[in-house]
């Protein structure tokens, strides 16, 4: 087997005792790489990785650790070599952020635990990494949930692994701190050359820092491969079984289920300015359509999960009488129209023509009507 | 900033240190018939050979003084073991149920051991009191991995205790008269009666627990995060536990051996000395914890028996009036957070 190859699992099943949760998991993950699991929740990806880190015995299938079998492995060895980043909640009583980070150190340091210059400065690194080295001296039980995940990488980071295993590593973070930290990851696996496996709930994120990416779905691993593989609008409405509303993958957005019924507004959209019109008249349960778009108009994405109708035109080309037909077709069939572009250049001239046309209708209403 | 902590580390020892010794010294010389603290001193240095003073001080006072510092550091290294154990800030010996285990287990042994006429040797005591505690733990154990709340485990470990006190009660009733006596005074936890023979014994026992819960303070350390860190960093989870209950069932069941259950020394005292050097390292709180309960312990039994002199109270009585308040002081520290 490669040297590159750190953690290799052939055809595992995970589960409790008897009963399996997750089979027919395969894969390898090499140095530098980071592996992500998705899927619903329930599927056993948290399984999965408590399996991986021996905390549960694989029911079937081998696994091993830098060419050693998973199990076989003496604990300490195995704790140079993996360390994890868990969703338990830990409350410890007078233990400073610092001393919870040393932890880390424990494979390393002798019978009483005793920390040398070497492994202050150890620590020291990965707080800085984490960006919380300035709480070193705080009370662990009185800072905020994502900080305290942030002290907890630092401690895993600290313990110098291999292999870095992370169940659902930014579910108490804010945004800012969900970029951060899967970012500190990334520079992991790129610059120290450490592999990383996690599960991941944001499907956006999962996407951007992934090299690859495994689908667990209903107890087994339903496909692997790289994140524009698995990224694509039907193969995630199918693996999360989306019925309402849909996931764009493309931009990582989810979207609600479209208002129900016959358009009665028509917004005239384009270059990004009918989405959030679209959005106010979604959330007000107003079925409306949308045009006429281009083909390749940022507003496309959005008008397809939430109107009732898309009038779309051919991406740079004119839009066509056969387009402006058929939108003003609808417009005779709706209560009002919202205008969203401030001008019309040549490429949307024809919108000019629907905007005329609802003036004369009288059914011009202002969309700022939408944001009281 | 690791330099100041170390120090606050050594003044805390010598704090208690200091402190052990002023009440080691006192509980030698208080007493019915008061010695001042140097005729005291100057018996154990042998300066004294006043014939009376010898025979309280070595044949009466230094048992109980020593079963007193012997037996709170016990008690308060196993409350230690049982919170960081259970992950529980007020599982203790007493509260778990673990001591009213082992006073059954004495309390049958005795009974069956003086109806067939013969007087029981402390190492039976202690070895009647272990299987006690260790069947107890063992309950709590089972139990603990159901109920993943902390208050649910605490009242298991109460109910327990009443069970074994209720069938110790029953046995008691089947014991002979001159017995009972006996039995009643030591089911009530006392440091009195302690005989100079059995103190040898004792600190075999406790001292050797002490150590190897001492050498144990790194994988307690790691366990504090919690399991499944623990056992990521390499701790042998299995090893662990079984060393863990061993450790904490020989010391609660040595306590309750020579002086019956004492009560709140193992819940109050590890977090007075938690308290004390702001910190929660096993590698401090271990050997502070046993000097704390020393303390403690001979302080409490000073207060048993001087306060309605001559009467004597029984040292529960004492450690419960100081213990019990600590461990409401505690929970509310804990819902502030």
């Amino acid at each position: 087997m490669s040297d590159n190859i750190v953690l290799f699992a052939g055809n595992v099943s995970a589960g409790y005792g008897k009963k399996i949760i997750a089979d027919g998991i395969s894969f390898t993950l090499e140095r530098g790489r980071v592996l992500t699991l998705i899927g619903p929740n329930g599927v056993g990806k948290s399984t999965v990785l408590k399996t991986i880190t021996a905390q549960l015995r694989a029911i079937s299938g081998d696994i091993s650790l830098c060419g050693n079998d998973l199990y076989g492995m003496d604990e300490k060895q195995r704790a140079k070599l993996m360390s994890v980043l868990l969703t338990d909640r830990i409350s410890t009583e007078r233990m400073t952020c610092g001393e919870v980070a040393a932890m880390g150190r424990y494979p390393y340091t002798g019978r009483f635990g005793v920390l040398d210059e070497k492994d202050r400065e150890i620590v020291k690194n990965a707080m800085e990494l984490t960006n919380v080295y300035s709480l070193y001296e705080r009370d662990f039980g009185r800072i905020s949930d994502g900080q305290r995940q942030c002290v907890m990488l630092a401690r895993a980071i600290a313990q110098q692994p291999d292999v870095l295993v992370l169940d659902e590593p930014t579910s108490y973070l804010d945004i800012s701190r969900k970029i951060s930290l899967l970012s500190v990851l990334r520079k992991l696996a790129d610059e120290k050359n450490i592999a990383v496996i996690q599960s991941l709930h944001e499907l956006d994120l999962a996407q951007k820092f992934s090299d690859t990416v495994l689908c667990i779905k209903d107890g087994h691993a339903d496909k692997a491969g790289t994140p524009e593989e698995i990224f694509t609008d039907s193969y995630i409405s199918q693996l999360y079984g989306i019925d309402c509303g849909s996931f764009n993958t493309l931009y990582g957005c989810s979207e609600p289920p479209a208002a129900a019924g016959k358009a009665r507004v028509f917004v005239i959209g384009g270059a990004g300015t009918g989405i959030p019109v679209y959005r106010a008249l979604q959330r007000r349960g107003i079925p409306f359509a949308a045009g006429v778009l281009h083909e390749n108009d940022i507003d496309i994405p959005a008008a397809r999960a939430l109107a009732a109708e898309v009038v779309t035109e051919r991406a740079y080309e004119p839009i066509s009488e056969q387009s402006i037909n058929r939108a003003l077709e609808i417009i005779d069939g709706c209560e009002k129209v919202i205008c969203c572009p401030e001008s019309f250049g040549t490429g949307n001239k024809g919108n000019e023509r629907l905007l005329n046309a609802a003036v004369g209708q009288n059914k011009i209403y202002d969309k700022k009507g939408l944001s009281q | 900033m690791e330099k100041s902590k170390t120090a606050k580390y050594i003044s805390g020892f010598l704090l208690l240190i200091v402190l052990a010794f002023v009440l080691f010294l006192l509980d030698l010389s208080m007493g019915s018939s008061s010695l001042s603290p140097a005729d005291a001193l100057g018996v154990l240095t042998g300066a004294n050979n006043d014939r009376a003073a010898v025979r309280i001080v070595m044949d009466i006072r230094l048992p109980r003084a020593l079963a007193a510092v012997l037996l709170g550091g016990a008690l308060s290294t196993a409350g230690f073991l049982l919170q960081s154990f259970f992950r529980n800030p007020i599982a203790g010996p007493f509260v778990l149920g673990i001591s009213s285990g082992a006073k059954l287990t004495v309390a049958a042994v005795m009974i069956a051991a003086s109806n067939y006429g013969f007087l029981l040797g402390s190492a039976a005591m202690v070895g009647a009191a272990f299987v006690g505690a260790a069947a107890a733990m063992l309950f709590i154990l089972l139990i603990s991995g159901r109920v993943k709340n902390m208050a649910q485990l605490i009242i298991t470990g109460i109910m327990v205790g009443y069970v074994c006190s209720a069938v110790t009660e029953l046995a008691v009733n089947f014991a002979d008269d001159s017995n009972i006596v006996n039995l009643h005074n030591w089911s009530m936890g006392s440091f009195s009666g302690i005989k100079t023979g059995d103190t040898g014994v004792m600190a075999a026992i406790v001292l050797l627990a002490f150590f190897g819960a001492f050498m144990f303070s790194k994988p307690i350390s790691a366990y504090s995060l919690g399991e499944a860190y623990a056992e990521n960093m390499g701790v042998n989870i299995r090893v662990f536990r079984v060393v863990i209950i061993l450790l904490s069932s020989l010391l609660s069941a040595c306590v309750t051996a020579f002086a019956g259950p004492v009560s709140f020394v193992g819940v109050a005292v590890p977090h007075l000395v938690k308290a004390l050097f702001n910190t929660s390292k096993p590698l401090v709180i271990i050997p502070a914890a046993f000097l704390g309960g020393s303390c403690f312990c001979m302080c409490c039994d000073l207060a048993a028996r001087m306060l309605f002199a001559p009467r004597e109270l029984s040292v529960s009585t004492v450690t419960a009036f100081f213990g019990a308040p600590v461990v409401i002081w505690i929970m509310l520290k804990r819902d502030k957070k």
